[in-house]
């Protein structure tokens, strides 16, 4: 813990105690001399559970794709257009959207470096960066804060109750979800910021939690007064849902509730996002991909809540959105054989987005390998082809310019082996 | 202590606090958070007070209605053949509007339902708060979340409760391999992780029901979450092959007698002998995967594991190996008699350290504010939206590893502003019936410091010295 980020801390402990917020006075003075660099967000959203690629963008001109899929194939008129090989999950109204700005691309056969299949070990060797589990014991989101620090002080952000690993380090991170406000005249707070300042742990993360809470204050009450801008519902016409999936009226009002909650998760977060000091890292939880069995409608409910939240977070971004760059991904895909109870177990590559108002045009990221028996990795799930360091690599330099020694040395040590994709912004 | 010699340069030391400090410990880290006197009743003998709750008939069961998971699983079926049958007359109504059902009779019946998943957590809750024995209650609480069963399906949730006390609490304080064969036979857990639908690919039933195939789902998790560990050294060969020999593990339907329970069907079981973990099973029915659970838990490898949790429960988030390894001996020395391991536990020097090194979870911290008054929830209402709000809902783990047990994943920004509010309010309903200066030495005995001491003496109202002391770096560990 560098000596900068103790009187730093101090200086917010004082600030939230006082009812204002430091960090809007520290990174402006940053911003002048910074230019462009200090306006790039970044936004990465972990779908846990083991995100089915082949569900999120079908390969519907893939030969292979129909008889593996069985009973859970979709068919082509079904599908979002992408390409000639590729569609959309028809949830994905406003990635589809996006995708026709040339704002969001797919990669559709990204993995993680790490092989076991399990969600835990998986999940942990995405928010680490390392080459393998246990390779390092925080998140390369924090490292990341951590290394640009030198530079420009860039916050970082998670939506939900509790610490992602993958924020997680030296560098305190903000942590925020929907619930109610401070009294900001109780005696409190500051009696426990006292009663916290030699605490390692709670010092810090109880300062934190109060200048978030006056953000989120802020950031609401902004998103109160932006009208609603749907872009999906201002692009794409209304299309019929296809047959064997129409949801009953209670799911249907259930689902409606998760997504206009979703929406409002995503709004929220863009509002954090644009306030001058705001976070420009962060990083969001989506989980219930893990699609053993049944999984034709649980999939579409899920991808329907992250539509849900990527239009809320391109709504709540408003003109931010150019400065900005989405990256969503899961621990591991999915096998590409349908299983014995209608849903896929645990498998390899899956498909990864890419979006935002930064993005350069452009077709898939990374190769397909395609679905021919040959072409399975052990003969079971979609192979390999794009190691996700590679991506994060690329877009952290080329879009938040992180220095690239840094960024092999610190934030992805051991990753030699992916090469960073770059020209994406 | 006789096994200072193991002790290496560096670590910790491994002489015992006073008996005062250790009776504050037994309260707190042990147990669930000490209630009015309970601290002072431990001061005689700090490990007597914790060895005596070791039971061979295991943990208590909540005062809950008693349903068993065949009750539940049976008034579920009943309630989705409810629905089935309105949609379907519906259905003949109106073709192109099948709309779900939204009659009184099967919404009652729903509410009904939610109302025992939410009875049975309001039940465990309370007899947490209440239990003068609550290193027996974390202990069976422990096991709860190491064979993690959660509400993601509507099946399943139903059958928690009642999983917890069949397949958990009577079998704690037993041999391993007792629980782990509960655990996995269970129809909670057979629904959860997809047991119950997985048919062997070449069993007579696989004929008959097109489409139908194995699922990995249960056999990888016992192998990852119950047993060996995901770094044991396994290989997806393993998983299938133990997917198959579960093949057959499932709960009885409607038009058969055992409806709700566990039942064999050996027309699903995959014939064949299986190779797991290097061992040969050739058996042809249920002892086959009944032996592979057996083998599993008698292995070395799931002592460590398992004991590796329990360390880093009860006592660190980074526990001392001697303390893993004195626990892992015992098992094996024992067979895994979960009853010797516990007393292990309680003889383990490391696990008196005097400093709070765990923080509470949302249901540990919530439950201890509750004992810290004397009193128990009074409503599933008062509970519930504190708990999700903290990132803990009622029966929901995230994922068949259960809750996180780390303060990284618990002490976030957002939660201790979560907390504090709740402390705010929680101080406004119990407060002024208080004295907290007492109410902190009772709550904290020789682990209250004085800081916090000073800055309960000092606060300008009894609600304020309140919520101070249960948001206090000391009582927010344990």
């Amino acid at each position: 813990m560098t000596a900068q980020v103790m009187n730093r801390r101090s200086l917010l402990g004082l600030g939230a105690s006082l009812g204002i917020s430091v960090s809007f006075l520290g990174t402006q003075a940053f911003a002048a001399s910074d230019g462009d660099l200090a306006k790039k967000k970044l936004v990465v959203v972990i779908c846990r559970g083991g995100m089915d690629g082949l569900s999120v963008s079908p390969p519907v001109g893939d030969r292979d794709y129909a008889a593996l899929r069985g009973s859970i194939a979709l068919k082509p008129e079904e599908v979002l257009k992408l390409d000639d090989t590729f569609g959309l999950h028809p949830e994905l109204k406003t990635v589809h959207a996006l995708a026709a700005r040339g704002q969001a691309r797919i990669a559709p056969a990204i993995a993680s470096p790490d092989r076991a299949r399990s969600h835990f070990e998986a999940q942990d060797v995405l928010e680490t960066g390392a080459s393998g589990v246990y390779g390092a014991e925080t998140g390369w989101l924090n490292r990341t804060l951590e290394a640009l620090a030198p530079v420009r002080r860039v916050e970082g952000l998670s939506v939900g109750t509790t610490a992602p690993l993958i924020l997680r380090g030296k560098v305190q991170a903000a942590s925020w979800s929907p619930g109610k406000g401070v009294d900001e005249t109780a005696r409190l707070p500051t009696l426990l910021q006292d009663l916290y300042k030699t605490d390692p742990l709670l010092g810090p993360a109880f300062a934190r939690g109060l200048e978030t809470e006056t953000m989120a204050q802020q950031a609401m009450t902004a998103m109160a007064a932006t009208p609603a801008m749907n872009v999906a519902a201002a692009s794409t016409p209304a299309t019929t849902a296809p047959a064997g999936m129409s949801p009953t009226k209670a799911n249907d009002r259930q689902n409606r509730q998760g997504s206009d909650a979703a929406r409002k998760l995503g709004s929220t977060l863009g509002g954090f996002m644009v306030q001058a000091g705001g976070p420009q890292i962060a990083a969001i939880s989506l989980d219930g991909f893990d699609t053993h069995a049944g999984q034709l409608g649980q999939i579409a409910t899920r991808l329907s809540y992250m539509d849900a939240v990527l239009d809320g977070l391109h709504t709540g971004l408003g003109a931010e959105w150019k400065n900005t760059v989405v990256i969503a991904v899961t621990e591991f895909g999915r096998t590409a054989r349908v299983n014995g109870t209608g849903g896929t177990d645990h498998g390899t590559a899956s498909t990864g987005l890419i979006l935002g108002g930064a993005l350069k045009r452009g077709g898939i990221v990374g190769d397909w390998p395609g679905l021919s028996q040959n072409a399975l990795f052990e003969n079971r799930d979609t192979a390999p082809t794009l190691d996700m360091r590679g991506l994060f690599k690329g877009v952290l330099t080329d879009h938040m310019g992180v220095d690239r020694a840094a960024l092999e040395s610190k934030v992805f040590p051991d990753s030699a082996a992916a090469k960073p994709v770059t020209g994406l912004v | 202590m006789g096994n200072v010699a193991t002790s290496r340069k560096g670590e910790r030391r491994l002489s015992l606090p006073s008996k005062d400090m250790m009776a504050a410990i037994a309260a707190t880290r042990f147990g669930l958070g000490a209630r009015p006197g309970e601290i002072e009743a431990a001061k005689a003998d700090p490990r007597g007070f914790l060895t005596t709750q070791i039971r061979r008939d295991g943990a208590d069961l909540p005062q809950d209605d008693g349903e068993t998971s065949a009750d539940r699983f049976e008034q579920m079926r009943q309630y989705q053949q409810q629905k089935k049958m309105e949609r379907e007359r519906k259905d003949g109504e109106t073709p192109a509007n099948a709309a779900a059902p939204n009659t009184p009779a099967a919404k009652a019946a729903r509410r009904d339902l939610r109302d025992k998943v939410n009875d049975d957590f309001l039940a465990r809750a309370r007899l947490g708060a209440n239990t003068p024995a609550a290193f027996r209650e974390r202990w069976a609480l422990f096991w709860a979340n190491h064979f993690t069963v959660s509400s993601t399906k509507q099946i399943t949730s139903v059958l928690i409760g009642p999983f917890e006390r069949e397949a958990i609490r009577p079998y704690v304080f037993g041999g391993f391999e007792n629980l782990l064969v509960a655990s996995s036979t269970h129809p909670a857990m057979l629904t959860y992780l997809d047991q119950a639908q997985s048919i062997g690919p070449n069993s007579r039933a696989a004929g008959r029901r097109g489409g139908k195939g194995l699922n990995e789902n249960l056999a990888r998790e016992i192998l990852e979450l119950h047993t060996v560990g995901v770094d044991a050294g396994y290989a997806q060969a393993d998983v299938i092959e133990f997917a198959r020999a579960l093949t057959g593990f499932s709960v009885g339907r409607d038009t058969e007698d055992r409806v709700g329970q566990f039942v064999f069907r050996d027309n699903a079981h995959e014939p064949g002998a299986r190779t797991i973990l290097g061992r040969h099973y050739g058996q042809g029915d249920i002892k086959q995967g009944l032996s592979v659970l057996k083998d599993l838990a008698a292995d070395p490898r799931t002592a460590r594991h398992v004991c590796g949790k329990i360390a880093r429960h009860f006592v660190s988030d980074a526990p001392p190996p001697s303390l893993t390894e004195r626990l892992e001996r015992r098992w094996m020395d024992t067979g895994g008699d979960l009853a010797a391991v516990a007393k292990a536990l309680v003889e383990s020097p490391e696990a008196w350290d005097p400093t709070p090194a765990k923080f509470k979870t949302p249901y540990e911290y919530t439950l201890s504010t509750w004992r810290l008054v004397g009193a128990e929830p009074s409503a599933y209402e008062r509970l519930a939206p504190i708990l999700t709000g903290l990132g803990q809902k009622p029966f929901s783990a995230p994922s068949p590893k259960g809750w996180a047990e780390d303060a990284q994943t618990w002490a976030a920004p957002d939660a201790l502003i979560k907390r504090m509010q709740w402390a705010q309010g929680f101080a406004a309903a119990v407060a002024d019936r208080t004295d907290p200066n007492v109410l902190a030495r009772q709550a904290l005995g020789d682990r209250l410091t004085p800081p916090v001491a000073k800055a309960v003496s000092r606060a300008e109202t009894r609600r304020e010295a309140f919520a101070l002391l249960v948001m206090s770096p000391e009582f927010l560990r344990r």
